[in-house]
C-alpha cells in the first residue's frame, strides 16, 4: 500500500465496503480510491444509494472498511482503535449532516460546546471558542435560543459552528443543503467555502445537486453503485 | 469526558424524561425504604435486647464464688494448668485483693434472703436483696415509680410491682408508707471463762473458735419506688429479689446465710465469709481478663459474655434474613433501572450517533449511561432511606400506642444508625450501577452510522 504523500490530507486506497444482506452481497463502496490535498474543497457527487455517505463516513471514522486503507493526514484509520478512532473524529474532523442533528433539549451555545466537552477542552476556554464559532456563521445573537427556534438554515450553521468549534482540520458535510431550500443551500455553501478559503480547511461535501457543486467546490468526484467512476477538477 | 461534564450531562439526561425517571427512582426508594424499615426493625429490637441485657450489668460483670462453688453451671472446667488448686475462701480480704484488681470499678456481695415483711400488721413471705449504690446509674431503674434510694444506707425499700399487687391492690399507694422486716441476724457468741458450769465452759470455748448465736430482728423501712421490671444486680440477678433494700443496709443486717456453719467448721466464724462477690468491670472487653486473674487467685469465676457472642450471632443471622427480604424490593426496582434505560437507548439512539460522530468514545457513553443509573439510585438511596426511617418511626410509633394500651412502658423498636444510611444508599447506587451495566454497554455498542440513521 503506498503512503501518503505531502500536502495530502485524505488518501483513500482500494477501500471496499461491503455488507451482508441475507445471501446478497452489497458493495456500498467497492474498491474505491481517491486523494484530497489539504485545503480542497471536494465534492462527492452520485445518486441515492451510490455510496458517497458509506464513503464520507469511512473516511470520518465511523465506519470501517471491509477491505483498503484510509489515511487521514497520514495516520492509518485501521491501525487505529476505537479510543483513537474517536479521537479522530473529535480532533480532526468536523461533521456537517444534512439533518442538522442538533440535540432539541439544549440551546444552540449548549450544542455548540459538546464538542468540546467530549474533547475535554477546559472550561475556561469553551466559552471564547463557542462564541468565535457562532461569530463565524453569524449566529452569536441566538446563543439561548434551543433548536426548535431556528429556521432549517440556522440550525445547519449552528450545526457547521459545532462542527468547526475543535478547530478540526478535515470538515465533512453529508448533504448539507439537502434540507434546505436552494437560497438557503446557497448561503450555507458561501459559508463553507469562506471556511474553506479563510482557514485553509479541507473540505469533503456530499451532494447530489451537480450546479452548486460545480459553483462551490474546487473539485468534484462521481460515485455510482460504489465505484468513484470520475475524479475531475474545475480549478 | 471529564466527571463534571458527564455528571451535567446524565442529570440534564434524566431531567428530559423526568416522569419516567422519577418514578424508576422511587421505585429504588421504595425498594432501600423497605430493605432500611426491615432492617431498621432488626437493628432496633437488637440494640433493645442489648440495652436491657447491658442494663442488668450481667455483661460488666464476673460473678465470683469459692471455687468448688462454681460447678454445674453447664460449662466445662476451663481451669488452666498452674492454676492454683486449693479453694481460698471468699472473705474480706478477698474481696480488697479483687477490688484492687485493674479495670475493677467495684466489689459486692451478694446478699439475697428469705424472709417475713409486715405491713399493714399482715406478714408476708419474700425474698430481700442488697442493691449497691452504682445501680442507681445503670438505667435500670430508670423507668420506676417512686424513686431510687436516697442514700446507700438509707432505710428504705423498692418493690417489686408482683411483690407490691401483694401489698395493696393500688401500689401506688404504697410510696411514702412503712413496712417491717423480720429477719434473723448472726451474732457472735460472748467469751465467757468465768463461768462454773462445764456446758457453759466448753460453749465459751466454742465461742473462742468462732461459734454464733442467730437472734430474731426487726427493721422499719420507708416505701420509695416500685419497679415494674426485676433488675438484676449481678450474677444473683436470676433470682427473685422482689424486696429491694441498700447492699449497705443489707450487709448491716447480718444476717445469718447457709456459709455461716461452714465458717464455724473453718474456725473463722468471728471472719465471715461470703457466698459470692459481683465485680462490676470497667468495660465488658475487660471481662475475660479480670475474670482469668481472679481464676488466678484460686476463686471461681463466670462471666457471661458467652451469652452475648451467641446474642450477637442470633441477631446477625435474624438481620441477615431480613435483609433478603427487604433486598426483593430493590431486585425488583433495579428491573425498572434496566427498563428505563433501554427505554432510553431507544429513544437516544440518534443521540448517542450524534456523540459518536462528534468524538465521544464508546467509553464515554458507556460511562454516561452509568452516570445516569448511578445518580438514579444516589437520589432513590437518599430518598429511600428517608423514607425507610419515616417508616421506622411509624412503627415505633403504633407499637408504643399498642404498649401504653396494655399498660407497658414505651420502647424504641427501631433504630437507623449511620452505618445503615450509609450502606442502604451504597447498596443502592452499587445495585443501580450494575443494574446500569447491561444498557450501558448495549448504547456503548451502537454502530454510529446506524443510529444516524435512525429515525
Amino acid at each position: 500500500m503506498n503512503p501518503p504523500h505531502d500536502g495530502v490530507a485524505i488518501q483513500v486506497e482500494r477501500v471496499s465496503r461491503h455488507y451482508q444482506m441475507g445471501d446478497a452481497l452489497i458493495r456500498a463502496v467497492d474498491d474505491v480510491s481517491l486523494s484530497i490535498r489539504a485545503g480542497e474543497f471536494l465534492a462527492l457527487l452520485g445518486s441515492s444509494g451510490s455510496g458517497k455517505s458509506t464513503l464520507l463516513n469511512l473516511i470520518a471514522g465511523l465506519d470501517r472498511p471491509t477491505s483498503g486503507a484510509i489515511f487521514a493526514h497520514g495516520r492509518d484509520l485501521a491501525e487505529m482503535n476505537s479510543k483513537e478512532l474517536a479521537q479522530h473524529r473529535s480532533k480532526t474532523i468536523g461533521m456537517v449532516f444534512q439533518s442538522f442533528n442538533l440535540l432539541p433539549r439544549m440551546t444552540l451555545e449548549e450544542n455548540v460546546e459538546l464538542p468540546l466537552r467530549l474533547a475535554e477542552v477546559p472550561r475556561g476556554e469553551r466559552g471564547a471558542r463557542v462564541n468565535e464559532s457562532l461569530e463565524r456563521v453569524r449566529l452569536s445573537a441566538r446563543l439561548t435560543h434551543r433548536p426548535s427556534e431556528l429556521s432549517g438554515g440556522e440550525q445547519q450553521r449552528a450545526a457547521l459552528a459545532r462542527a468547526l468549534v475543535n478547530r478540526p482540520a478535515i470538515l465533512l458535510a453529508d448533504e448539507p443543503t439537502g434540507n434546505l431550500d436552494s437560497a438557503t443551500g446557497e448561503q450555507i455553501l458561501l459559508l463553507l467555502r469562506e471556511i474553506n478559503e479563510s482557514l485553509g480547511m479541507t473540505i469533503v461535501m456530499v451532494t447530489h445537486e451537480r450546479p452548486l457543486a460545480d459553483r462551490f467546490a474546487h473539485r468534484t468526484a462521481f460515485v455510482a453503485d460504489g465505484k468513484l467512476v470520475s475524479a475531475g477538477g474545475r480549478e | 469526558m471529564k466527571a463534571r461534564d458527564l455528571t451535567e450531562l446524565a442529570v440534564r439526561n434524566l431531567r428530559e424524561a423526568l416522569l419516567r425517571n422519577s418514578l424508576t427512582t422511587l421505585g429504588v426508594a421504595v425498594g432501600v425504604a423497605s430493605l432500611v424499615a426491615i432492617l431498621s426493625v432488626g437493628i432496633g429490637l437488637q440494640a433493645l435486647a442489648t440495652k436491657r441485657l447491658s442494663r442488668s450489668g450481667l455483661f460488666d460483670a464476673v460473678f465470683v464464688a469459692p471455687r468448688m462453688n462454681m460447678r454445674g453451671f453447664g460449662r466445662p472446667d476451663r481451669q488452666k494448668p498452674g492454676t492454683p488448686q486449693e479453694s481460698q475462701p471468699l472473705d474480706e480480704d478477698a474481696r480488697q485483693k479483687i477490688a484492687n484488681l485493674p479495670n475493677v470499678d467495684e466489689v459486692y456481695p451478694e446478699i439475697r434472703f428469705p424472709t417475713e415483711a409486715r405491713y399493714a400488721g399482715n406478714p408476708y413471705m419474700t425474698i430481700v436483696a442488697g442493691v449497691p449504690d452504682s445501680a442507681r446509674s445503670g438505667g435500670a431503674y430508670d423507668g420506676m415509680k417512686g424513686n431510687f434510694f436516697s442514700g446507700p444506707t438509707a432505710e428504705e425499700a423498692i418493690l417489686q410491682i408482683e411483690f407490691a399487687k401483694e401489698l395493696s391492690g393500688q401500689p401506688d399507694t404504697l410510696l411514702g408508707k412503712e413496712l417491717v422486716l423480720r429477719y434473723a441476724e448472726r451474732q457472735a457468741l460472748a467469751a465467757d471463762s468465768s463461768a462454773s458450769d462445764p456446758v457453759r465452759k466448753k460453749a465459751a470455748a466454742d465461742s473462742a473458735k468462732g461459734g454464733f448465736s442467730i437472734v430474731p430482728r426487726e427493721k422499719i423501712l420507708r416505701i420509695v419506688g416500685i419497679v415494674e421490671t426485676e433488675p438484676a444486680t449481678g450474677f444473683g440477678g436470676f433470682g427473685r429479689g422482689r424486696l429491694l433494700i441498700p447492699l449497705k443496709v443489707a450487709e448491716a443486717l447480718r444476717i445469718a446465710q447457709a456459709n455461716d456453719l461452714r465458717d464455724v467448721l473453718r474456725g473463722a466464724a468471728g471472719k465471715p465469709t461470703y457466698l459470692s462477690l459481683t465485680v462490676r468491670v470497667k468495660s465488658p472487653r475487660q471481662v475475660q481478663a479480670v475474670e482469668d486473674a481472679i481464676k488466678q487467685m484460686g476463686f471461681g469465676a463466670f462471666s457471661l459474655l458467652d451469652a452475648t457472642r451467641n446474642l450477637r450471632i442470633i441477631f446477625a443471622v435474624f438481620d441477615l434474613f431480613l435483609g433478603i427480604f427487604g433486598s426483593l424490593a430493590l431486585t425488583v426496582a433495579s428491573l425498572g433501572i434496566i427498563n428505563t434505560l433501554v427505554m432510553a437507548i431507544l429513544e437516544r439512539r440518534r443521540e448517542i450517533g450524534v456523540l459518536k460522530a462528534l468524538g465521544a468514545a464508546d467509553a464515554d457513553i458507556r460511562k454516561l449511561f452509568f452516570a445516569e443509573a448511578g445518580a438514579m439510585g444516589l437520589l432513590g438511596g437518599i430518598f429511600g432511606v428517608s423514607i425507610g426511617w419515616f417508616i421506622g418511626r411509624l412503627i415505633t410509633w403504633g407499637t408504643n400506642i399498642y404498649l401504653r394500651r396494655q399498660e407497658l412502658p414505651g420502647i424504641e423498636v427501631t433504630s437507623v444508625p449511620w452505618w445503615l444510611i450509609l450502606g442502604a444508599i451504597i447498596i443502592a447506587v452499587v445495585v443501580s450501577l450494575v443494574a446500569g451495566l447491561y444498557p450501558a454497554s448495549r448504547a456503548a455498542r451502537l454502530n454510529p452510522v446506524e443510529a444516524l440513521r435512525y429515525e
